[in-house]
């Protein structure tokens, strides 16, 4: 969103966060929030408050909102609505590859491991639109372990797991997963997993049909499988505390003996209560293994 | 953390923010030093870096300094005597427990991180009249509507007069919005940053 669109609808002398900044906006933030959870079931209750707010501001331009009570009255009358403020709430663009240095680490120190296993499952919680879930089917097809293994890919919002089953993205977004596929170490070419249909890049069938998409709130669900590896990148950083505790200790129950778990590389355990239950194994990338 | 904080002459202060874009490494360059080793307050800092430039900040810094400075991490709590830089790539922001959180939400003004996130982040907190912010040398409108917020949540504002910045844009935007309690060129911001002491001074007032 243009932050034009801001001044448009406050006019000159409005900040975007201005309407939220006093005590009432904390009580109708608490109360859109309840409202939201008992009509729709969406937990946001225990979401970061500084990252939410500054979302809740804009949806409160584009709902045409002065008020989060006005909000609220919009989330709750019009069914139409909240599809749509789930979106300000939850989407994330992320990249093929997004850091790759990670996906480097996995290759040369995870994998390893992984490939001892008989058969395998990844989860990739709080997938988006795809863009982790396929990075990981490329990487394991590359080192010779996606036949074997599953991936689940979880998020809470369906209509970017709908986009993420398709597994089409912009074409004009495939120089920048190229290179990032190239500093992973990737094997061949990125162009290998992709075909080419119009403005689209199409994800190879075969990575798609290693992956099962699902909905799934790290908030309000529990583990649903034993998995070997899970990876859950920026993900964490939208929750509070006692959220990314419990989003933790669904991992841990998840993870199977001396399992794998990577977070995104600014998150770290060294402030949750769940620290003792993972050990670090190549911390400058930010990935752990269950303690034993 | 209130009894940790510093005093700007009379006027107690819990945190230092300080944005900046082009131009600002050798601002920081003539702050930083000054900083008072006794400094009690956390220091948090935003500079427009290429999303994937090497993670130097800290490096260069460090070596005119003797307080502590690295990258946030998420959740960190904010510690005095302390500076923290900003991430690339990610925006930095301050949850009302005095504790750091980031987000991969997208570029404002084009930057992430950005000033103006954090800014408003801080002028949302429940300290934001406790808070000192700075705005600096950049090509860059971000920052000014953040600092503008800051301000109207009760808290000092510095900007950097635009003909002794590098480059004016930043603080002119913010000029152009509200008056700020202080415009002064870099050497003096760095004399106000050494000013910062752990008790008040019992005749001084603040004024523009």
């Amino acid at each position: 969103m243009g932050r034009g669109t801001v001044i448009d609808a406050f006019g000159e002398n409005h900040t975007l966060n201005g309407a939220l900044n006093d005590a009432v906006a904390e009580i109708e933030m608490r109360l859109l929030l309840e409202a939201i959870y008992e009509a729709y079931h969406y937990d946001f209750r225990q979401y970061a408050v500084a990252s939410l707010k500054r979302r809740l501001a804009q949806a409160l331009i584009r709902f045409d909102c002065r008020t989060l009570s006005a909000l609220q009255a919009k989330v709750l009358h019009d069914k139409a609505v909240f599809p749509q403020l789930l979106d300000y709430l939850t989407v994330q663009v992320s990249d093929l590859f997004r850091d790759p240095s990670y996906y480097l680490a996995l290759r040369r120190n995870v994998m390893p491991t992984l490939a001892t296993y008989p058969s395998l499952k990844v989860w990739v919680a709080g997938c988006s639109t795809g863009e982790e879930a396929y990075s990981m089917a490329i990487l394991l097809a590359e080192e010779g372990l996606l036949n074997r293994t599953l991936i689940y890919a979880t998020d809470i919002n369906s209509e970017s797991l709908r986009k993420a089953a398709s597994g089409v993205y912009d074409l004009d977004r495939i120089r920048q997963f190229t290179l990032n596929h190239r500093e992973s170490g990737g094997k061949g070419s990125l162009s290998d997993h992709y075909h080419a249909s119009g403005h689209s890049a199409v994800m190879d069938p075969q990575l798609r049909n290693r992956i099962t998409f699902a909905d799934h709130s790290l908030a309000t669900d529990t583990a649903f499988s034993e998995v070997h590896f899970i990876s859950c990148r920026n993900v964490l950083i939208y929750f509070n505390r006692e959220l990314q505790d419990r989003a933790l200790g669904i991992f841990q129950e998840a993870l199977v003996r001396r399992g794998f778990l990577g977070l995104g590389s600014k998150e770290s355990l060294r402030f949750s209560a769940q620290a003792a239950a993972f050990e670090d194994y190549r911390p400058e990338e930010k990935i752990y293994r269950k303690a034993a | 953390m209130a009894s940790q904080g510093v005093y700007l002459d009379q006027r107690p202060l819990d945190l230092l923010l300080i944005g900046g874009s082009a131009g600002v490494l050798d601002v920081l360059r003539l702050i930083l030093p000054r900083l008072p080793l006794s400094l009690a307050v956390p220091v948090v800092i935003v500079v427009h870096l290429p999303e994937r430039s090497p993670e130097l900040l800290p490096r260069v810094f460090q070596s005119t300094t003797r307080l502590p400075m690295h990258f946030a991490e998420d959740k960190e709590p904010l510690v005095g005597g302390t500076i923290y830089f900003a991430p690339a790539g990610y925006h930095l922001l301050l949850e009302s427990n005095r504790c750091c959180a980031l987000s991969i939400d997208p570029p404002v003004w084009f930057s992430r991180p950005s000033i103006d996130v954090l800014f408003e982040s801080a002028a949302a907190a429940a300290y934001a009249s406790r808070v000192m912010a700075m705005l600096l040398t950049g090509a860059s409108t971000d920052g000014a509507s953040g600092l503008q917020s800051i301000h109207a949540a009760g808290g000092i504002t510095v900007v950097q007069s635009p003909q002794s910045a590098e480059a004016a844009t930043m603080p002119a935007a913010a000029l152009a919005r509200f008056t700020p309690d202080f415009i002064l060129p870099a050497s003096d911001i760095a004399g106000l940053a050494a000013s910062l002491s752990p008790q008040p001074r019992p005749a001084a007032v603040v004024s523009n």
